[in-house]
């Protein structure tokens, strides 16, 4: 335990923490709308507001998360009134996104396209006591939405057309989704990366999913897999001197497998269970005119 | 049936248009309090598009529409209205229990404020009415297309509505089902509801119906007592297509036998 000792590990603990509550407790909603590959998206549109950040100088992680919000929203907003043309309008989008980062980046006075690297694939040990305070905020701002509306935000994403008949300001509802996963995703950029933040919202969720039957169960569950694979992840690559954000993503996948192959047993003895009960009852029901009686042609 | 009183849905001269295609060419169709009416008619013929205006969920291009006497554009009390969307599946994309899926409907009740114990109450009594109770913490994947479409309608009833507004809930549902849903719509009924359904043909629930509005083509071509023939046989814009005819049962002339 003796990396505990260092500022820059305690640091780096925390940040991955925060990162293993918060993107699988949005990317729960985004699994659930059948938007997996959002956070992808959005990702591709955040390395444009860090390269915009080195070309004013300013703080990347800050500017990144004004665009991401601004992409977020944009894809909201396209997902209302672009219907058929709708998913060219998203690929432009996350393609100009990336293109963009990689242009201002090397426009920038003293960048190079070396220090994108740092929030494309994560570098979470030089995470500094500032980006710290900024996370905690984000951190805090995601969790008080995806516990504290819940129940909303699963109606929504359960049945849209549902929820708008029962009254709830679904759009509003909707883009406060696109909104916090955008800020996910800038809380979780330095962690595992740009490029693989869309996997600790959705593989978690997905692991999970392998073993629970309620939603409910299913949320917690995903977060303590999050936590655990962001913590062993990042002190797997303290040990091994490997990239955190890729062990971090290796193992959740890891984990995700293990628990599959768990669960298809289980689940194979549930269905023969019910299957046996259905038997039952159609032997009880139909026995006495067994066979011969569904053919023959009524007279 | 009060005539004093306002209808619960009175839609007059209504159109609507998917695209560039006209749907709803003015209907008018009213639903009087405690009132069973099924809109019938082929598909195509704009049933599910004129509920789905009543709902304020295709937007009118024409015509009047108000819900309780409220014009839609000021409605806000939607907890009157219990909704059952026409769908395959309860499911989403993570489990979910029956409970859970149910208690999304008591959100026309709660809105942003947490569930109490009336409302946990009104989800189990909402849970119980469709046969579900044993089911309440199994997961909804688990379910059969009858049980799917019972949570759906358990999800409506979970506000404690006025009106039932029910799109095609006797589609793909098996026998047991059908029986079950029936028995819940009458029990509404009795209670005072209001019922607007669409449906393909008036099958098991015939008996339940007051009224029957049949549309073709957007028009509407029929409104008074149900088609008393055999279900969708007798409506207007039934075709006679009957794909099996040939490869069903033999034709017994008599003469071969």
């Amino acid at each position: 335990m003796e990396f505990l000792d260092y500022a820059f590990m305690q640091r780096a603990l925390i940040a991955a923490a925060l990162v293993g509550v918060t993107a699988p407790a949005i990317g729960i909603y985004l699994v659930q709308r059948r938007q997996a590959l959002m956070g992808d998206g959005i990702g591709h549109v955040a390395l444009t507001g860090v390269g915009l950040g080195f070309l004013l100088q300013s703080n990347p992680v800050w500017v990144a998360t004004a665009v991401s919000v601004a992409g977020a929203v944009a894809m909201e907003l396209i997902r209302w009134y672009g219907k058929t043309r709708g998913d060219i309008a998203l690929a432009m989008l996350f393609y100009g996104g990336m293109a963009g980062g990689v242009m201002l980046t090397s426009l920038a006075p003293n960048g190079s396209n070396a220090n994108l690297e740092t929030y494309l694939f994560g570098s979470i040990t030089t995470v500094s006591p500032s980006d710290i305070t900024t996370m905690c905020l984000l951190a805090g701002f995601v969790v008080l939405v995806t516990v504290g509306l819940r129940r909303q935000l699963f109606a929504v994403s359960q049945d849209e057309e549902f929820a708008r008949v029962t009254g709830l300001p679904v759009r509003l509802l909707n883009l406060l989704v696109a909104v916090t996963a955008a800020l996910t995703v800038t809380v979780a950029m330095r962690v595992v990366g740009l490029l693989l933040v869309s996997a600790l919202m959705v593989i978690p969720v997905a692991a999970a999913q392998q073993v629970t039957r309620s939603f409910l169960v299913t949320f917690v569950s995903a977060i303590a897999i999050g936590v655990t694979v962001t913590l062993s992840g990042t002190v797997t690559s303290y040990y091994v001197d490997v990239p955190s954000g890729a062990t971090i993503v290796l193992i959740t996948i890891g984990l995700f497998v293990v628990l599959t192959a768990l669960a298809t047993p289980l689940a194979r003895k549930r269905a023969r269970k019910a299957a046996a009960e259905r038997e039952r009852c159609t032997l009880e029901v139909e026995v006495p005119t067994a066979r011969g009686a569904s053919e023959e042609v009524p007279a | 049936m009060r005539s004093s009183e306002e209808p619960v849905v009175a839609l007059r001269g209504g159109t609507a248009t998917l695209g560039a295609r006209p749907v709803l060419r003015g209907i008018d169709l009213t639903v009087a309090r405690g009132e069973v009416v099924a809109l019938l008619g082929a598909n195509g013929s704009g049933k599910s598009t004129a509920v789905r205006a009543v709902i304020g969920q295709v937007p009118l291009t024409g015509g009047t529409l108000e819900l309780f006497g409220t014009p839609l554009r000021r409605f806000r009390q939607w907890a009157r209205i219990g909704y059952v969307p026409q769908r395959t599946t309860a499911a989403g994309g993570v489990p979910a229990t029956v409970r859970e899926v149910v208690s999304a409907g008591r959100l026309a009740r709660t809105r942003l404020r947490p569930m109490g114990r009336a409302d946990r109450a009104a989800v189990d009594r909402a849970i119980a009415t469709v046969g579900l109770a044993d089911r309440a913490r199994d997961s909804v994947d688990a379910l059969s297309g009858g049980q799917h479409q019972r949570v759906l309608i358990a999800r409506a009833l979970a506000a404690e509505p006025e009106l039932l507004i029910m799109d095609e809930p006797m589609a793909g549902v098996d026998l047991a089902s059908q029986r079950i849903l029936a028995a819940t719509l009458r029990e509404q009924v009795a209670a005072g509801a209001t019922v607007l359904l669409v449906l393909h043909e008036l099958g098991p629930l015939e008996p339940l119906i007051d009224r029957a509005v049949v549309l073709r083509d957007g028009c509407v071509t029929h409104d008074g007592p149900p088609p008393r023939a055999l279900g969708q046989h007798a409506l207007p814009g039934h075709d006679h297509v009957h794909p099996h005819a040939d490869t069903a049962a033999p034709v017994r002339t008599g003469l071969l036998s």
